[in-house]
């Protein structure tokens, strides 16, 4: 046995990978194979990670099956899980780059031994293989992928690193740039999108594929013909001429125009990939290392290890709900309105929590048209093999329409989405309060308005809980809940066990205007319109927050949300929080427009029409985009520690999350406080940084 | 209507290396084996389009936990069967696989499917016999059977007493020479075999490519030392037992046009079958009368019978079975390629595996022209199938 030849630092806290080595005899190989099993000894709810003592122990595994008479060797994993990647709870301990280089390096020379290996190495993913479980994977000669493997892929990148044991440098040469850079870049930054077992042989990353039920026996079986020569691998050559640099070339403008160059990690990965056409291995190996290294000490990284865990786990866990335990069950919901929220919001009810939904609206047309729609959408998810036919059919039978809210009448929650006035959602309760039982759950899905408000209206304002929901309903992961000071435990408690039945995230917030996220993107959209107004070019202005790498530019946020909403919100928050929040007018003339002020040819890019432009007027203060810049960072970092201040959540953790998961804010920002501190505006503006709030 | 009934067709079986109780196949799930059967089965007759099966019957003794859920349709469906083939479940405790084979045979020669699979399976590690098992008082009560019955060992016991000719010394030599046969016919059994992969959590993952039970050092010597576990200088041991067993068989049966129709081949022609009732005190005996009816039915006797694949749940049995036919203890017709002494028992599915290597030897056998599997049944029965060999050369 050999000792392991990189210093590495102890991670007491280390959940092992045990790296088991057993010998089989599979027919017709005429001698033993050496299989190596990843385990950490829990169930799949446990992914098997690769830290330190687990490196040691894959390393003493690959001694033994090296040194054997195996015909071959092959690494596969516990059930469901092949290795889910490097031990991400062990990142934030690391205390020096030299421990960083050391991980990397170790890494590298582990895996090495999978690639170098005289005898043929084999990787039987069989269920999860993420960042460095794809890339021990990668450094197998051969590979087959269970066709019910799910989470699979190389995430590096959305957590602010690369894939640095050999995946940005082995990958671009097996399957060619273009996939490669999917893989390593384009699906980390689309929302994190994963690969399933069939992926992997579409791409040819997998060589083979078996159906889960005898993946193992079947892959030993397909291993053993490979190796006596029955079966040839046969894979693409790949062009390592100027198509690979134009690849590149077309990546770095993708991610330019996507994010703005704001991730250091996915400008890293460009560059390894361009690497990926000339270097050896060993000179693709050193650089890998000096980019994680280099990565794991930059601030990016750090917020966004913060935001992977803020989702992962507050996200799961919201502070401030009471014990679920006090939740009701559910049996049947209403749905006051008929309009285009309310049905996105009646379907989904339907289809999470399948119980009976019901919509009424002013009258029986209405009402009709509102149904119609909700079944169109339920033909469109038949359609694209979203729902079964089973599913649909259910679905449909789930979700009616009716102009009478005599329906309401055995409703355990009656959710309401009409019109955004105070007035209106007074009346609409004030009705249905006639009509349900004690018991029943009242919800408003408002974006803004006062709930106590509402409630104050109530015979029985216990039982009135907000949940806003983000247009479009059934994509946005987020849900504010709500709750006013007469809310009770029962009420809130459901209203938090509905959020996850829902499968949202739920993030509690105060009473207070606009709750969170577009309390926020109302300061920030009132910042931009303000500089416009007062002379700064919309093309200057637009631009000044690409540095962060949002989702969308403030006028592409504009056309998204709609000039109306913008404005009336913009409003709202001017009237409840006063000029932090001015009234602009050019927000107005371009919500008040009679004609299209958005080009629909660059449709959600924001772009304003001939029209739409004739309408701003502009004064004779002009910003840069630095000042805008500043500006708009000052003022939400003013906003934060005012939400703070007033306790709509209880600390920076709920912005960030709610920011994250409301606005797509991303991750290398941390959501929005690291950001705040890590440019020094939290300092300028309060003084000290939000960073003692959030631990 | 055509009420004729039409031959029914043996096509071809497999089986999991069997696992010593507790060891190989501890933490895996019983489903999972015959599952793995089924998949095997359909890949090695990929002729036969998986629509085109109408019957998964499938056996376990203990028809709870990963043995239950109706078995017969929940693995069809797991092994990725289309969902249109039904399935159900079936019980006969040792002949349950048997059973399986017997009853969809009924319906193919009754013209009801046309394509069936057949098979059993027993973990013995997740399921210890007697699991869960509630004797009704009024066996005790009113003395209706002895409680020895429950216990096989006991039943063993009972049938040297019963047969005092079957000494231990010739159930010892009987193992001896099934040992012996097992060994020498390894590599043909082994054709039939569907590689298992089998987890252990200690371990990791393995894939079994050979039974794990058989002992070919064992020696008369060897045997006379071990102990009596049923009764006190008794004369059963472990080595003249079937071991405990986890292990699963499948197999498919057809009626012998859509055999020729789809191109699929038929190792054997089903002549007919009987089940018998015997004491359940001494339940080793049911081949005897299984067989007799069988054989009458058949219009055939055991003279004209060249190859006998008898299970062997105990070496008693089979010399009880053979001293009433009349045939040497060592006679080449009987378990040629060894039984269950050396390869294990696990119980309802050992019938597939009796039919799989009769099948075998019939191919190597084209002078032989009937052979029978039979095996006794706790509870007191026996049952027989008599086949037909496809192979054979002689005069019809």
């Amino acid at each position: 046995m050999s000792s392991f030849p990189v210093d590495l630092p102890e991670f007491p806290d280390e959940v092992v990978t045990e790296a088991y080595v057993r010998f089989v005899e599979p027919p017709g190989l005429g001698g033993r194979a050496a299989l190596i099993t990843l385990d950490n000894g829990y169930d799949h709810t446990k992914p098997t990670s690769m830290g330190p003592a687990g490196m040691r122990n894959l390393w003493a595994a690959l001694d033994e099956a090296l040194a054997s008479d195996a015909k071959f060797v092959a690494v596969t994993g516990k059930p469901f899980i092949f290795l889910a990647g490097a031990d991400i709870k062990m990142m934030p301990l690391l205390e020096s780059r030299e421990q960083g280089l050391a991980m990397a390096q170790a890494g590298h020379v582990l895996y090495k031994r999978l690639k170098d290996a005289s005898v043929p190495t084999f990787a039987f993913i069989n269920g999860t293989a993420l960042g460095g479980g794809m890339e021990l994977a990668l450094h197998c000669h051969y590979r087959t992928v269970s066709a019910s493997a799910v989470a699979l892929g190389l995430p590096e990148v959305s957590i602010g690193l690369i894939p640095g044991w050999g995946g940005s440098q082995i990958l671009p040469n097996l399957i060619g740039p273009e996939a490669a850079a999917q893989v390593i870049i384009g699906n980390p930054l689309n929302q994190n999108k994963m690969l399933r077992g069939p992926d992997l042989t579409k791409l040819g990353i997998a060589d083979a594929q078996f159906e889960a039920a005898d993946f193992i026996e079947e892959s030993v079986a397909w291993a053993t013909a490979v190796v006596n020569g029955e079966i040839a691998v046969e894979r693409p050559e790949i062009d390592r001429g100027e198509s690979w640099q134009a690849v590149v070339a077309g990546a770095r403008k993708l991610v330019d125009e996507k994010i703005h160059n704001a991730s250091p990690a996915a400008m890293k990965a460009l560059d390894l990939l361009e690497l990926a056409r000339t270097a050896s291995f060993e000179e693709g190996s050193l650089a890998e290392d000096e980019a994680l290294a280099d990565l794991e000490m930059a601030p990016e990284f750090k917020t966004s290890l913060y935001a992977f865990n803020l989702v992962r786990q507050l996200g799961k866990r919201p502070e401030g709900a009471p014990s679920p335990g006090l939740a009701k069950e559910i049996g049947k919901v209403g749905v006051v309105g008929a309009g285009l929220m309310a049905g996105q919001i009646a379907l989904m009810f339907a289809r999470r929590l399948e119980v009976p939904v019901v919509m009424t609206d002013l009258d029986a047309e209405r009402a009709e048209r509102g149904l119609e729609y909700v079944r169109g959408e339920i033909d469109k998810l038949e359609a694209k093999g979203r729902a079964s036919r089973l599913k649909a059919a259910k679905l449909r039978s789930l979700v009616s329409a009716s102009a009478d809210k005599g329906v309401y009448a055995d409703c355990d929650l009656v959710i309401e989405a009409v019109f955004e006035e105070l007035k209106v959602k007074q009346a609409v309760f004030a009705e249905v309060e006639q009509v349900v039982s004690e018991e029943c759950l009242l919800v408003t899905n408002t974006s803004g308005l006062s709930v106590t408000a509402m409630a104050s209206k109530l015979a029985r304002p216990e039982r009135l809980v907000g949940m806003h929901f983000f247009n479009p309903v059934a994509v946005m992961p987020l849900v504010e809940v709500i709750a006013t000071s007469s809310t009770d435990e029962e009420t809130l408690a459901t209203a938090y066990a509905v959020a996850k039945q829902l499968k949202k995230t739920a993030v509690g917030s105060a009473d207070r205007p606009a709750f969170i996220v577009n309390r926020l993107l109302g300061r920030m959209l009132a910042e931009v319109t303000g500089a416009v107004d007062e002379g700064t070019p919309v093309e200057v202005a637009d631009v000044a927050l690409d540095r962060l790498g949002l989702p969308m530019r403030p006028f592409a946020l504009l056309e998204l949300v709609g000039l109306q909403v913008a404005w009336h919100l913009c409003a709202h928050l001017n009237e409840d929080l006063g000029p932090r929040f001015p009234l602009s007018a050019n927000l107005r003339r371009l919500a008040e427009a009679e004609v299209p002020v958005f080009d629909p040819e660059a449709k959600g890019r924001g772009r304003l029409t001939e029209a739409g432009r004739a309408l701003l007027e502009f004064g004779d203060k002009a910003s840069t985009a630095g000042e805008v810049e500043h500006r708009v960072l000052a003022g939400l970092a003013e906003e934060v520690a005012l939400m703070l201040d007033e306790g709509v959540v209880p600390g920076p953790r709920q912005i960030d999350l709610a920011m994250i998961l409301g606005a797509g804010f991303p991750f290398w920002l941390g959501g929005l406080t690291p950001y705040l501190d890590r440019a020094g505006i939290s300092t300028e503006v309060s003084g000290k940084p939000f960073a003692a709030m959030r631990e | 209507m055509n009420d004729t009934i039409r031959d029914v067709v043996f096509v071809d079986g497999v089986r999991t290396p069997f696992g010593k109780a507790g060891k190989l196949y501890e933490e895996t799930r019983a489903d999972d084996m015959i599952i793995r059967c089924i998949r095997t089965l359909l890949r090695r007759n990929p002729e036969l389009p998986p629509e085109r099966v109408d019957e998964v019957a499938l056996a376990a003794t203990t028809q709870i936990g990963d043995q239950g859920l109706t078995l017969g349709r929940s693995a069809a469906l797991l092994a990725g069967l289309p969902r249109s083939v039904p399935g159900y479940s079936i019980d006969r405790m040792c002949a349950g696989a048997m059973t399986a084979v017997t009853s969809v045979s009924s319906a193919i020669a009754a013209r009801q499917y046309d394509v069936a699979i057949a098979g059993g399976v027993e973990s013995m590690s997740n399921h210890p016999m007697g699991e869960g098992v509630d004797p009704n008082p009024r066996i005790v009560a009113e003395k209706l059977v002895d409680t020895d019955a429950l216990v096989m060992g006991n039943t063993a016991e009972n049938l040297h007493d019963l047969f005092p000719a079957v000494t231990k010394e010739r159930a010892d030599a009987y193992a001896v020479g099934t040992q012996r046969r097992y060994a020498a016919a390894l590599e043909k059994l082994k054709a039939d075999f569907a590689t298992m992969a089998a987890r252990s959590s200690e371990e990791g993952w393995t894939v079994a490519t050979a039974d794990q039970l058989p002992r070919p050092e064992t020696t008369m010597e060897g045997l006379a030392e071990l102990r009596t576990p049923f009764r006190p200088h008794g004369k059963v041991t472990a080595g003249t037992a079937a071991p405990l067993t986890d292990g699963a068989t499948a197999c498919l049966v057809a009626d012998a046009e859509t055999v020729a129709e789809l191109g699929l081949d038929a190792s054997m022609r089903m002549v007919g079958f009987a089940f018998a009732g015997v004491d359940p005190e001494t339940m080793g005996v049911g081949p005897i009368p299984s067989t007799e009816k069988a054989l009458a039915r058949a219009g055939l006797t055991i003279d004209d019978i060249g190859l006998i694949e008898i299970n062997e749940a105990f070496a008693v049995q089979v010399l009880a079975f053979l001293d009433h036919f009349k045939i040497a203890d060592d006679d080449p017709r009987v378990n040629p390629w060894g039984g269950a002494i050396a390869m294990g028992h696990p119980l309802a599915s050992s019938g597939v595996r009796l039919m799989t290597q009769l099948a075998r030897e019939f191919a190597e056998h084209p002078e032989v022209r009937y052979g029978i599997t039979t095996m006794c049944v706790g509870l007191g029965q026996g049952g027989t199938v008599i086949w037909e060999n496809p192979n054979f050369e002689g005069e019809q």
